[in-house]
């Protein structure tokens, strides 16, 4: 029985060093307490979500986090990261680890409805592909009969090529990582033919981490859908209704021309979709909890979505990912948010 | 008729059994089986070594130069690649200018378990000291107190190879004790639940209880109030420890005789009492060789937790040479590195354990 | 043995030790009671509110996903159990085959430590202190790298007779096409090694009835050919061999050994060949010496002495901690998930990651082990009983 009582006070002296990140009760009083959007990240995804040596994170999720915690806290450097794996992703969130997941990760039914998470909207749209060496010569995924793929464990791509091998008999090999530098570091030695994941990943890989992007190709074919995205706990009504309208707010920011640059000229515009942006004519921010001035701050911070998207991963940055789908509704794309109002 | 007398032939002188010649013969050419051996091992080595040693020193390169590693690439090693890299991999993520830090307090901790092994310094001094060493530690790796935060994703490296392999074993050994007591106690109850958590813990990997530390622990608790990862982990690796400590233990209480305890009870001691000043000395006199190995093993064992990626040692290395694509086709160099680390404390504390098992058995080879 | 008390008065009082013992149990277990109630009541509350799904429903569920290797017909639609079937047969392939080889080699390098020549005592003395002192996690990620990192690219392999293939996809190598045939020159094996055990046994009554000597390793082992021999040509001596040919990026026919395999295979073997070496060692050692000099003095060779004095006495030293070898390397199997190897923790990670239901899949990964484990336990001892002294 000793044993036991030792074995609790051992466990109650651990649970006193760590200093728990987050406390019991409403998310959102919790985050307001603290002062600080505690927000999961890729423990490094270049374009997305990346540590520099000093420790200073950026990529497209680290932005909508920042956007978040600059309208919410007021401040867009109010942000704790917490790099995690695919398989430490969800459990993190469920136990109130982090606040928000912002990790490049696929909005899937399953989730949804069984991991206890929701999400918010879809802040890049992808599809699965592939990568090869070009020595092979390999023009197109049809081609790859029989190949070695290197995969990360734990991501929706696993099963995703196993439909695609499934449907267009390719009998590919998967051999699974649980970690995604020893599923790179497998491809890049050549144990697997092809590589897989989403094609952002695969194009920050490429330019990130291959000694020469000019020795891999991306295949042209996209064998699913992908929309990444953030997510929430389950029950966190307040919080998700906040996160989910900044992010609608960004793409609303960049539909009616408000840029980190003009933001405070907009503030005098007359155009009633501006002003309600601004906080100018109706208090959007009231409706929310928040104040008249949560867009203004968010999109100072972190500029409109289109901005994020050029500085974190558009074509002038090394991922050069062209704009695509993931343009506004109204210029070819799909990004489409719902009206403030 | 006498015959002639034919005297035969002396026998010749017998064989030397001491001197160089003598000892070289019967330990490399006894028969011919043996002989054989020898010129096959000698051929073997002069085909081998000279190719190693061309690859490890000749043709290396030792400047952190990646295009002249890569042009040695498969003929020579590159050794730029710890010149360059041997701080990633001994520190991890820990930040630059702050790495004095892991380094005093790695060296506090392991100067303290230094201490702790040598006999003369077995004192009540020596637990105290270990109750401050160890906030000591935990405030230089973590900060506060006019000391910039650290967050303990941060933490890798060497330091956390030590801590963990450190603190497991240190929280570990009175856990182990009892354990050991309970599973020997004549109540059933204890010894049900004792003996039920060794065997449950014996018959599992590591690796499972350190996903359960870090996958399934946090949904235990109420939301918000998990500990951090890496203290779960380290009470996980505890856990483990304890249970291959408490039968080490009990092979230890096992081999105190019944006459100690019944001489003991006859002059009035406590259970307790009986425990603590007759039975726990000897015992763990005799189980000291078993502890040392545990604790190499549970070193070893730290390793493992690169698999719920924390960035110790092993993942350390991993992540500094995967990150960089200039060095990645060297990692068998830094895997080199980072053996070799391992094997010079390990070697080190199994030569301490072979030590003082000659010292113990002294008493007994008189 | 613990203290036994003297007998006392069952009186309720905290002076009387049975009634102390009493308080004690009822605490502990009610401790241990209310903190297992404490964990699971959260677990459940936290399920509920974030809409968490529990049980083991799922395992009838389509897996959806692939497994690189199988040793069963294993494919992506069929349910959950069979994906872990597969990897749990993963598992015990690698354990199997690594605890066979480590005893071999084990033993090999223990013997080595008494060899009369000092090169090979010295080499397996460092032998065991090397491969000991370095984390086996390392041994495997190092042998993994070694693999894919040496060997020639997929589409260049190295190529042997025409029939063995060697390349970072690993090795291939021909197999006997099954037919009737070859499972009859399988049965045959079955049956000679029935018979050869059964000509040992009555070769040793012999030996003990008469004196006399009769070969106990080559007419066995003539017995084990001579018999599969003859269920080849009962089964009309079938000669089709399946030859890997390379096709496209992948080996057409032959069987395969990949590099995850190899990688598991030889870091658990070299590793715990260290510890087996250091067990076997021991084990000659605790043989009194006058025993080999009695031998000696009997005439009896030195092979000799060692195979039929030291070894069977040895023996029941090395049984017990061979046991916790053979647990040790089947439980650091598990390691094979960091070089992805599909045993049952990658399974069952993967399955975690898709379904949600961690509780159910570390539940499945330690039973597994759990159930490997005691089975090995029971049969060790039943082995250990029957090598131990007869006692009369």
């Amino acid at each position: 029985m000793k044993s036991k009582i030792l074995k609790l006070s051992i466990t109650a002296a651990a649970f006193a060093l760590a200093a728990a990140p987050a406390f019991a009760g409403k998310t959102l009083d919790a985050i307001k307490a603290r002062g600080q959007l505690v927000c999961g990240v890729n423990t490094g995804l270049a374009g997305f979500s990346a540590a520099d040596s000093q420790g200073n994170w950026s990529g497209l999720d680290v932005d909508v986090c920042k956007a978040i915690a600059a309208a919410l806290l007021g401040d867009g450097n109010k942000v704790k990261y917490v790099p995690l794996t695919a398989q430490q992703r969800f459990t993190a969130l469920q136990s109130g680890e982090i606040d928000i997941l912002s990790r490049n990760t696929t909005w899937t039914l399953t989730r949804d409805a069984s991991l206890g998470l929701s999400f918010l909207a879809t802040t890049y749209y992808d599809g699965q592909g592939f990568m090869v060496p070009v020595k092979l010569k390999v023009k197109s995924a049809k081609s790859l009969k029989g190949a070695t793929v290197c995969v990360q464990s734990g991501t929706t791509t696993e099963k995703n090529l196993t439909d695609y091998s499934r449907t267009n008999k390719l009998d590919l090999k998967p051999i699974v990582f649980e970690k995604q530098e020893a599923a790179t570091g497998a491809y890049f030695s050549g144990r697997c033919v092809a590589f897989t994941t989403d094609a952002s990943g695969l194009a920050s890989i490429r330019n990130k981490d291959a000694k020469d992007p000019k020795e891999h190709v991306i295949l042209p074919e996209l064998i699913s859908k992908e929309p990444l995205g953030p997510a929430v706990r389950r029950g966190d009504d307040e919080f998700h209704a906040i996160a989910k309208w900044v992010i609608f707010g960004l793409i609303e920011a960049e539909e009616y021309g408000i840029t980190q640059a003009n933001v405070d000229q907009m503030k005098s515009s007359q155009d009633p979709v501006v002003m309600r942006i601004v906080g100018t004519s109706e208090d959007t921010g009231k409706l929310l909890g928040l104040d008249k001035e949560w867009m203004v701050r968010a999109v100072k911070t972190t500029g409109n979505y289109g901005e994020i998207f050029a500085r974190n991963v558009g074509e002038k940055t090394p991922l050069n990912l062209p704009r695509g789908v993931n343009n506004l509704w109204n210029k070819g794309g799909i990004q489409y948010a719902p009206p403030i109002r | 008729m006498a015959s002639e007398f034919h005297p035969i032939a002396p026998r010749a002188a017998p064989a030397r059994t001491s001197g160089l010649w003598a000892k070289v013969r019967a330990n490399l050419f006894a028969d011919w089986m043996s002989t054989l051996a020898t010129f096959a091992m000698v051929a073997l080595a002069a085909w081998v070594l000279p190719m190693l040693f061309e690859w490890a020193i000749v043709k290396a390169v030792f400047r952190p130069d990646a295009s002249a590693c890569q042009a040695a690439r498969g003929e020579g090693a590159c050794w730029g690649v710890i010149a360059e890299k041997w701080r990633f991999i001994i520190f991890g993520r820990y930040p630059f200018e702050q790495q004095w830090r892991p380094e005093v307090a790695t060296v506090l901790l392991l100067g303290l378990v230094t201490v702790s092994c040598i006999r003369a310094f077995w004192k009540p001094w020596l637990g105290i000291l270990w109750v401050a060493v160890i906030p000591a530690f935990f405030w230089l790796m973590g900060g506060g107190f006019g000391l910039d935060e650290v967050p303990t994703d941060l933490w890798g490296g060497l330091p956390l190879t030590v801590m963990l392999a450190t603190f497991s074993i240190v929280f570990a050994f009175p856990l182990s004790i009892l354990v050991a007591l309970g599973r020997r106690s004549s109540l059933p109850a204890i010894r049900t639940l004792c003996v039920f958590y060794v065997e449950l813990i014996r018959g599992v990997p590591l690796i499972s209880v350190l996903f359960m530390a870090s996958f399934l622990f946090p949904l235990f608790l109420p939301v918000g109030q998990s500990p951090d990862v890496l203290v779960r982990v380290l009470v996980g690796i505890t856990l483990f420890a304890a249970a291959y400590l408490a039968e080490t233990v009990r092979g230890g209480l096992q081999a105190i005789p019944n006459g100690q305890v019944e001489a003991a009870r006859s002059l009035g001691l406590t259970y307790a009492q009986t425990q603590r000043k007759i039975v726990l000395p000897q015992a763990l006199a005799i189980v000291v060789p078993g502890i040392m190995n545990s604790f190499i093993a549970i070193f070893k064992d730290t390793s493992l937790v690169t698999i719920v990626s924390l960035y110790e040692l092993t993942g350390a290395m991993s992540l500094a040479l995967n990150s960089d694509a200039n060095w990645r086709p060297f990692k068998i160099e830094g895997y080199i590195f980072i053996a070799l680390v391992y094997f010079a404390f390990c070697f080190a504390m199994s030569r301490y354990s072979l030590w003082i098992e000659k010292r113990l058995s002294a008493g007994k080879n008189r | 043995m613990a203290h036994r008390s003297p007998p006392k008065k069952r009186d309720w009082s905290w002076r009387s030790e049975a009634f102390r013992g009493l308080v004690f149990q009822v605490v502990a277990v009610a401790a241990i009671a209310f903190g297992l109630w404490y964990l699971a009541q959260n677990t459940l509350a936290n399920m509920q509110a974030r809409g968490i799904k529990s049980g083991f429903d799922f395992l009838m569920q389509p897996a959806g996903f692939d497994i690189g290797e199988s040793l069963i017909q294993y494919d992506a639609l069929d349910p959950y159990w069979k994906a872990f079937l597969v990897g749990i047969l993963n598992t015990l392939r690698v354990a199997v085959l690594g605890v066979l080889l480590a005893t071999i080699l084990g033993t090999l390098i223990g013997i080595g430590r008494f060899a009369r020549n000092a090169i090979v005592r010295g080499l397996c003395y460092a032998y065991v202190e090397f491969f000991r002192n370095i984390p086996v996690l390392i041994q495997l990620l190092m042998w993994y790298l070694i693999f894919t990192d040496l060997l020639p690219p997929i589409l260049e392999p190295l190529t042997l007779a025409g029939a063995f293939h060697l390349s970072k996809a690993g090795v291939s190598f021909p197999v006997p096409v099954w037919s009737f045939g070859v499972g009859l020159a399988f049965a045959g094996l079955a049956i000679g090694i029935v018979l050869a055990w059964l000509y040992r046994r009555w070769t040793m009554r012999r030996f003990e009835d008469t004196g006399r000597v009769r070969s106990l390793i080559l007419v066995p082992l003539g017995i084990v050919i001579a018999s599969m021999f003859a269920g080849w040509l009962a089964g009309g001596a079938p000669t089709q061999w399946s030859v890997p040919r390379p096709e496209g990026f992948s080996m057409e026919g032959g069987a395969s050994a990949t590099p995850e395999f190899l990688g598991v295979l030889f870091g658990l073997v070299l590793y715990t060949a260290a510890f087996i070496a250091e067990v076997v060692r021991a084990g000659i050692a605790s043989v009194a010496l006058g025993q080999v000099e009695a031998a000696s003095s009997l005439g009896l060779p030195r092979n000799f002495t060692m195979r039929l004095v030291v070894l069977p006495q040895a023996l029941r030293v090395i049984i017990p901690p061979l046991t916790s070898q053979y647990l040790n390397l089947t439980k650091n199997s598990s390691l094979a998930v960091a070089i992805g190897y599909p045993d049952v923790v990658s399974v069952a990670t993967t399955g975690l990651n898709n379904t949600g239901r961690a509780v159910e899949c570390i539940t499945i990964i330690m039973a597994v082990f759990l159930t490997t484990s005691l089975t090995t336990s029971v049969f060790m001892n039943w082995y250990n009983r029957r090598s131990a002294i007869k006692e009369r």
